[in-house]
């Protein structure tokens, strides 16, 4: 293969992976807080877009039903395959655990290369449609549940990239290829969805840590990483023991008759408490 | 349906749609005991489960009955239902431990909202443990991390060093488990399926030798590495020593006890259940990753521990050592080295957290965790003294107590698999621990406590008393456990193999 074709038709991972080296790098070298936060960030983001771009499928729509793809479902004498994915479409949706021509379509894949089972969303175009919709036609019903692998083409001749060019697997697997089943193309929406939470996920973490930035900028007056490390160090080594480092401010004194054992109430022994640990 | 069938999902729901409830109290004391109730239940639907599995065999259980693999699904087995039970049962005891300590630590308006953090942090573990979907995991892990900074940053009014500690924990934690996302994408890649056995399936079905790919293989290396970082193996490790030691000193008691094993018990679930090792790459994976990062634990961390002079970094260090230890029985490969892996799961959460829970009522009374101030303990907390030296035997590995049944299945396993080296490293490591450990009780039994200097008294002025009785039952409880499991080796042996027999059968 053209090691340029290669490079390019794989333009997303390449997206992918520079921008989780500029995140990881950001992380790694840089001293200010916010700025690893913002680091944390791309590289998570890097990772949403991997996810996101698993899921697309050349010429796929959002996964909704619309009425003109039902009319052309139904308009058509359609096949065996059809009619059940059509039910579980609308019935139980998740009740199909037939995983028999996923699993069989998907190790056709390997066989033809783990290149082509990674490819499937740097398809070209001109490889789309017929393939996808063998793809649906070959794992009817599982269209929810489906391998983003299932459904890709990185070889020019869309048959031979759903079978490994094994012209027995595709006689094993039924495959025909129908033109009239063409319409209805659907992107895998779980990635999607799975991302959904993970960019929550991230948008929480993000909160925590510059509500933890702004914490510490009260806490030391900096949030540049080594100068937090200097603090922590004259704090630590400057004074031998920690308990020295602030005598309780008259936390003993005030007090020449002391109240009786375990009579004393907590807002007191914070004080004392808070005039040792040097917080805030 | 019955209640009964919900049993799954019950110790996960039912802390997690309760904890917001605790920030509604206003009062500490109300959220204390409000926690330590909804942990208490959780233990119970635990130990019901585990009774139940022990019995009937693995629960799957169809999360708002959406079958597997299409919906979650929350797969119980032996494995998993002792892991729950661990954490759920230190929760609770950590939870009751919590009050008399927390409160001088932090700020009474923050109670409840610690109280609300602990639960969900819990809750989180939970889920991470019970649960059979990939995705899932993720999930549960940053819903129990999340609440792990917020738990850690709160040890900031004693000393700020929590909050760069729960900072870098905190950017250390997202890369692991960002690094762990991106495992399950190159998963779901190759499987199209996210459910644990179907990606197992998927996996072992088809041609031999086709589906290993380099796909697959990249995408356990990234699982290592993001469960490496959130269990801290030793290259991982190095935001975990200050989380532990500026932590609040309740906290330092769950989270030693329960995160890093959950990450640990994750890494055994994908290892063996969904990759297994029969696969090649899997099996030297094994070799030749995960035993020198085990064994360069067990013995760098456990020398870094000598030096420490805060007993709580020398016991976060100890972590590190220890769960090299696991990570050593997992790369063996072989059930019983499986098996000795999830009994030092179980044992080490019930030392670790016993001995912390010693520190938390040195620091209660003399309000430090330095060496300093274990200072002639036994004259002045006789219990705690006690209630340390027994945990610290334990986590050397002494005989009567859990840490030498962990160690001598550890050697058995060692012996079995061929690596006789690996027995002799195991015992050298355990002589460092005798030496850190010893180190402290050194001071604990010989020496006469400090007569003036601010240490003389405690941290109010008064003489130096024990620690109250709301601390010193939690602590024994775990310290009886400590003994009870070391003499009844059966119950824990037992469960673990026949969990380490069914994780291997998965493989097949």
């Amino acid at each position: 293969m053209d090691p340029l074709q290669f490079i390019i038709d794989r333009y997303n991972y390449w997206i992918f992976i520079v921008l989780m080296m500029i995140g990881l790098y950001t992380v790694i070298a840089r001293g200010n807080l916010i700025k690893k936060i913002i680091g944390l960030n791309i590289f998570q983001t890097s990772v949403f877009i991997y996810y996101i771009s698993i899921g697309k499928i050349t010429g796929g729509t959002a996964p909704i039903y619309t009425t003109a793809h039902q009319e052309k479902l139904f308009g058509h004498g359609e096949s065996h395959e059809r009619e059940s994915h059509d039910g579980e479409g609308h019935g139980g949706g998740h009740g199909d655990q037939s995983h028999g021509p996923e699993a069989a379509g998907h190790e056709s894949d390997d066989g033809h290369g783990e290149d082509a089972s990674t490819d499937h969303a740097a398809e070209p175009l001109h490889a789309g449609a017929s393939n996808d919709a063998a793809a649906l036609t070959a794992g009817a019903g599982e269209a929810p549940h489906g391998a983003p692998g299932d459904i890709h083409a990185g070889a020019p001749n869309p048959p031979d990239a759903l079978t490994g060019g094994d012209p027995a697997t595709t006689e094993a697997l039924g495959l025909t290829i129908n033109p009239d089943l063409v319409e209805p193309i659907y992107s895998n929406p779980l990635p999607h969805v799975l991302i959904l939470t993970a960019i929550v996920v991230g948008v929480a973490t993000t909160a925590v840590g510059l509500a933890l930035a702004v914490r510490i900028r009260e806490a030391y007056g900096t949030i540049e990483e080594d100068e937090l490390e200097d603090a922590d160090n004259i704090a630590e080594f400057g004074v031998a023991d920690p308990r020295d480092r602030e005598p309780p401010p008259g936390g003993k004194g005030e007090r020449p008759d002391g109240p009786p054992r375990g009579a004393k109430l907590a807002g007191d022994r914070l004080s004392t408490r808070l005039g040792r640990g040097g917080a805030s | 349906m019955t209640i009964a069938d919900q049993l799954p999902v019950l110790p996960i729901i039912l802390p997690l749609v309760l904890a917001p409830f605790a920030i509604l109290l206003r009062n500490g004391r109300a959220a204390h005991v409000f926690a330590v109730v909804v942990c208490g239940a959780a233990f119970a639907f635990c130990a019901m489960l585990l009774a139940r599995v022990t019995a009937e065999g693995v629960i799957s259980y169809a999360l708002g009955d959406w079958a597997p693999p299409i919906g979650i699904e929350y797969r119980v087995d032996l494995a998993n239902a002792l892991v729950m039970l661990l954490v759920s049962g230190v929760a609770t005891l950590a939870a009751a431990f919590s009050y008399a300590s927390i409160r001088t630590e932090i700020d009474d308006r923050q109670l409840p909202l610690f109280y609300a953090a602990f639960m969900i942090c819990m809750t989180g573990l939970l889920g991470v443990t019970v649960t059979g979907d990939a995705f899932n995991v993720f999930v549960f892990l940053e819903i129990s991390s999340l609440s792990t900074y917020a738990l850690v940053a709160l040890g900031a009014r004693v000393d700020r060093r929590a909050l760069t500690a729960a900072f870098n924990y905190l950017v250390m934690g997202t890369l692991g488990a960002t690094f762990f996302v991106i495992g399950l994408g190159l998963i779901y890649q190759a499987t199209g399926t996210l459910n644990m056995a179907d990606i197992r399936a998927q996996l072992s079905a088809g041609p031999p030798g086709a589906m290993p790919n380099s796909m697959v293989e990249a995408a356990f290396a990234f699982i290592l590495v993001g469960m490496g970082l959130k269990a801290a193996a030793f290259p991982m490790h190095l935001w975990m020593p200050n989380a532990y030691a500026y932590a609040p000193s309740a906290v330092s008691a769950f989270i030693a006890a329960a995160s890093t094993k959950v990450a640990v018990y994750v890494l055994i679930r994908f290892t063996f259940t969904i990759f297994g090792s029969d696969f090649d790459f899997i099996d030297a994976m094994l070799t030749y990753v995960l035993t020198p990062i085990a064994l360069a634990g067990m013995f760098f961390a456990s020398i870094v521990a000598v030096f420490q002079e805060d007993v709580k970094r020398m016991l976060a260090y100890s972590s590190v050592g220890q769960i090299g230890y696991m990570l050593l029985g997992i790369s063996f490969g072989t059930e019983a080295g499986l098996q000795a892996s999830l009994i030092h799961i179980f044992n080490h959460g019930l030392m670790k957290s016993a001995l912390f829970m010693a520190v938390a009522c040195v620091m209660l009374r003399l309000g430090v965790h330095t060496c300093s101030g274990f200072h002639g303990l036994t004259k002045r907390m006789p219990f705690t003294a006690a209630a340390f030296i027994f945990s610290g035997l334990s986590l050397v590995g002494v005989p009567l107590t859990v840490g030498f049944v962990s160690k001598w299945y550890l050697l058995q396993a060692a012996f079995d698999a061929g690596r006789p080296w690996a027995g002799f490293l195991i015992v050298a490591s355990s002589l460092i621990a005798v030496v850190y450990v010893g180190r402290v009780i050194e001071l604990i039994l010989l020496r006469d406590p400090p007569s003036e200097g601010l240490l003389a008294n405690d941290v109010d002025g008064n003489p130096v008393r024990e620690a109250p009785l709301s601390m010193l039952i939690p602590m024994w409880v775990l310290v009886g456990a400590n003994i009870y499991f070391g003499l009844r080796t059966d119950l824990t042996a037992e469960i673990a193999g026949r969990a380490a027999a069914a994780l291997m059968g998965g493989a097949q």
